[in-house]
């Protein structure tokens, strides 16, 4: 395999919240033999404006991800929210938009499954996959479909030694994040974040796994203030356990 | 006589008990509240269903029922993505020659013996209706469940007329008696408890109060219905299909009361908005496989009626509604919502709508194709409807006719954003936004000096009424450290 020069994106909420989940992702590439880069003047996407209308107030965003970003060879993030902006919503360059990876898709169809480092996770866990991670990047196909089931998450997962998946009762159903929707319509997304953790907790899982961390600030922050007991972990902090850690 | 209950779609649905107390002590949350056009706040509405317990559980679990069922029975279809594909194929050509089938449709049912007439708005049909009722000196018009003639604010029209105006849909009737609009463009009351329904039944029809079991109250509705249904002079349907090629209409029902105002009173009137057409008689069997399963999850309705002409010694009368339709086929991003067949699946999928109820979106359409299609009739209004979505995309994955619902709801927000209709503290702090991330240094900044901050904060001073997040939520903790500041730390090790 040749290496490549990825450039790291991480996003401005697990750049400022979840410190750790950028250094998995970050361990988790290098360990694959490539060289990563944190090009230091990033900030966002532009999703938080973008997804709210305001297309004007994105360009200036864009103009700064394209100076970071242009040189790589790939541009890995790991979130999938982000990448769905970055690909399917912004107006950045045609050729930034081909080669920006969410992390799951880089590391299934890009490095492919086998050349994974062996992991450890001795837990029971129930995966969340984001609304966008589910109907915009295929990272399994969106139960109301009727078309052959695939999942690159649990082909990454099911890699670990000792984890075991148990389910969630309406694992699709959004969680109610949904960016600035959490505070313009902080009552209903409140409640969508509390139903989820409720339903997560009656899963028998120790762990909820996901490939976007947004959700899973939600469903974190839900989980607290109900008093459910229930950890969250991004799935690169998973797969970058090493085995010798058991 | 042995009484049989009926498997249909109703029929095969769990009892859904609420949970907790006595529901009967839970009052009816209301709908959002109108001002004129003033934008109407879907999260004020919200909020207030939310807090009513009973009700919340059971619409959720009733409306998420049909989603499973409707999962259950286009999963057994091997075809179900070709039946979508070709039904959203069939709309797209029919309403790119909206002109020639319409036309087509006239010659046809006026060779049928129909009189065809033509709407341009709400007014001008609601005038038609009411011509039409005075030639036949009828005071009293029976009809069965239409989006349009609700969208058309026909019941109000024909009161204002002298003109009583009775609807059979059971759930349409509760809704009218209890002077609220339908919430859900399939199952009308389905925010109401069964205790509701009682009450308002108690209240208009006489039933006993204190009996909420539904077998007595939709029979007692009947029963106070069939006089006047036996009446009527003119009763009236709307169309899910207008069939170019023969001139038909066919309306698909469950309760059967559309045929009888069809066929009980001498004259019938249909009101259809231009988009119910389909080119061919076969094209409704990519149609009607798709309706009701995607509706209530059931293979077909138990009604599905094909009109082609009045009576013997009647009259049947098609109204042809445009009302902001042609406008809307106009609409670049926006003319794929007139594919729409109102069988509701996006409303059952949708986590917003099933907690939020139909009433909170003061509208007449609610849920996901009701956020693409209100603004089209009053911008300013129904500005704040777009923002009533976590763009989680279940809409658009349910859609039968693969309408991209909630990739128009984001491209609405664009055109209110454009408009400048989102409140001036959105608008500025969009742009804030927007300033902030487009300048590292001042991003770095505000990341490290939260990350600096917050770890220190005192609960009162986070969770304070200003901090939407903080009301319902657990705000993340700071590690104290950004991932920039570690990894440049990392890079200064030798």
């Amino acid at each position: 395999m040749i290496a490549m020069r990825i450039g790291l994106f991480i996003p401005c909420f697990i750049d400022l919240f979840y410190r750790d989940v950028g250094i998995a992702t970050l361990e988790l590439l290098e360990r694959l033999g490539h060289a990563v880069d944190y090009p230091a003047d990033q900030t966002c996407c532009g999703q938080p404006m973008g997804n709210a209308g305001f297309v004007a107030e994105c360009r200036a965003v864009e103009a700064l991800f394209v100076r970071n970003f242009d040189e790589y060879d790939a541009i890995v993030c790991p979130s999938a929210s982000c990448v769905h902006h970055v690909r399917h919503k912004s107006a950045l360059p045609d050729a930034i938009r081909a080669r920006t990876f969410e992390l799951v898709e880089f590391l299934h169809d890009v490095i492919g499954v086998d050349a994974l480092p062996p992991a450890f996770f001795p837990h029971r866990v129930t995966l969340h996959n984001s609304c966008t991670a589910l109907r915009s990047l295929d990272h399994e196909p969106a139960p109301e479909l009727n078309v052959p089931f695939f999942s690159k998450p649990r082909a990454l997962l099911a890699r670990v030694g000792g984890l075991e998946i148990v389910e969630t009762e309406r694992a699709d159903e959004c969680c109610g994040f949904g960016g600035t929707f959490s505070v313009s319509e902080a009552a209903v997304s409140a409640r969508m974040g509390q139903d989820k953790a409720t339903r997560q907790a009656a899963s028998g899982a120790e762990y909820v796994v996901s490939a976007d961390m947004s959700c899973l600030m939600h469903q974190g922050g839900s989980a607290a203030r109900h008093g459910i007991d229930m950890r969250y972990v991004h799935i690169a902090q998973i797969l970058n356990t090493k085995a010798v850690d058991a | 006589m042995k009484r049989v209950r009926v498997d249909h779609a109703e029929g095969r649905s769990h009892p859904i008990a609420p949970d907790g107390a006595d529901p009967a002590r839970e009052p009816q949350p209301r709908g959002a509240v109108i001002r004129g056009r003033r934008p109407v706040d879907h999260a004020e509405a919200a909020e207030r269903f939310l807090a009513a317990p009973d009700h919340l559980s059971f619409h959720d679990k009733r409306l998420w029922d049909l989603r499973e069922k409707r999962d259950r029975e286009s999963h057994g279809i091997p075809e179900w993505e070709q039946l979508r594909q070709l039904a959203s194929d069939i709309k797209e050509y029919a309403l790119t020659r909206l002109d020639d089938l319409l036309e087509e449709f006239e010659r046809n049912a006026t060779a049928n013996g129909v009189v065809v007439h033509w709407a341009r708005d709400a007014a001008e049909h609601n005038r038609i209706v009411t011509d039409i009722l005075r030639t036949h000196g009828a005071t009293e018009l029976v009809k069965s469940k239409s989006m349009l003639t609700e969208e058309c604010g026909l019941r109000d029209h024909l009161q204002e007329a002298g003109v009583s105006v009775i609807e059979t849909d059971l759930g349409e009737r509760i809704q009218q008696l209890d002077n609220e609009d339908p919430s859900h463009v399939v199952v009308p009351a389905v925010h109401k408890l069964r205790s509701d329904v009682a009450a308002v039944f108690a209240r208009t029809i006489g039933t006993d109060p204190g009996r909420d079991d539904p077998a007595y109250l939709a029979e007692s509705q009947r029963m106070s219905n069939r006089p006047l249904i036996l009446d009527a002079r003119v009763g009236m349907t709307g169309a899910n299909f207008l069939v170019a090629d023969s001139g038909a209409v066919v309306v698909c029902t469950n309760e059967g009361n559309a045929d009888l105002c069809a066929s009980v009173p001498a004259v019938h009137i249909v009101s259809a908005g231009i988009e119910k057409i389909v080119p061919r008689t076969g094209d409704l069997g990519v149609f009607i496989r798709l309706l009701s399963r995607s509706a209530l999850g059931s293979p077909i309705t138990q009604y599905t009626s094909h009109f082609r002409g009045p009576r013997a010694g009647g009259e049947m009368h098609v109204i042809l509604v445009d009302n902001g339709r042609s406008e809307r086929l106009g609409a670049e991003e926006f003319w794929t919502s007139l594919k729409c067949i109102r069988c509701g699946a996006c409303m059952n999928t949708c986590p917003v709508y099933r907690r939020s109820g139909g009433l909170s979106y003061g509208a007449t359409y609610a849920g996901p194709i009701g956020l693409i299609i209100d603004p089209s009739f009053n911008r300013r209004k129904y500005s704040l409807l777009p923002y009533a979505s976590t763009l989680n995309g279940s809409c658009t994955a349910v859609c039968p006719v693969k309408i991209n619902i909630h990739e128009q709801i984001l491209s609405w927000r664009r055109v209110m954003a454009e408009h400048h209709e989102p409140s001036m503290t959105k608008q500025i702090s969009m742009k804030g936004a927007s300033a902030l991330l487009s300048r590292p240094s001042a991003y770095r900044a505000a990341v490290d000096g939260a990350n600096a901050v917050l770890p220190h904060m005192p609960r009162f001073a986070l969770y304070n009424p200003a901090n939407a997040w903080g009301k319902g939520r657990e705000i993340p903790q700071a590690p104290g450290q950004s991932f920039h500041a570690w990894f440049k730390a990392r890079r200064r090790k030798p």
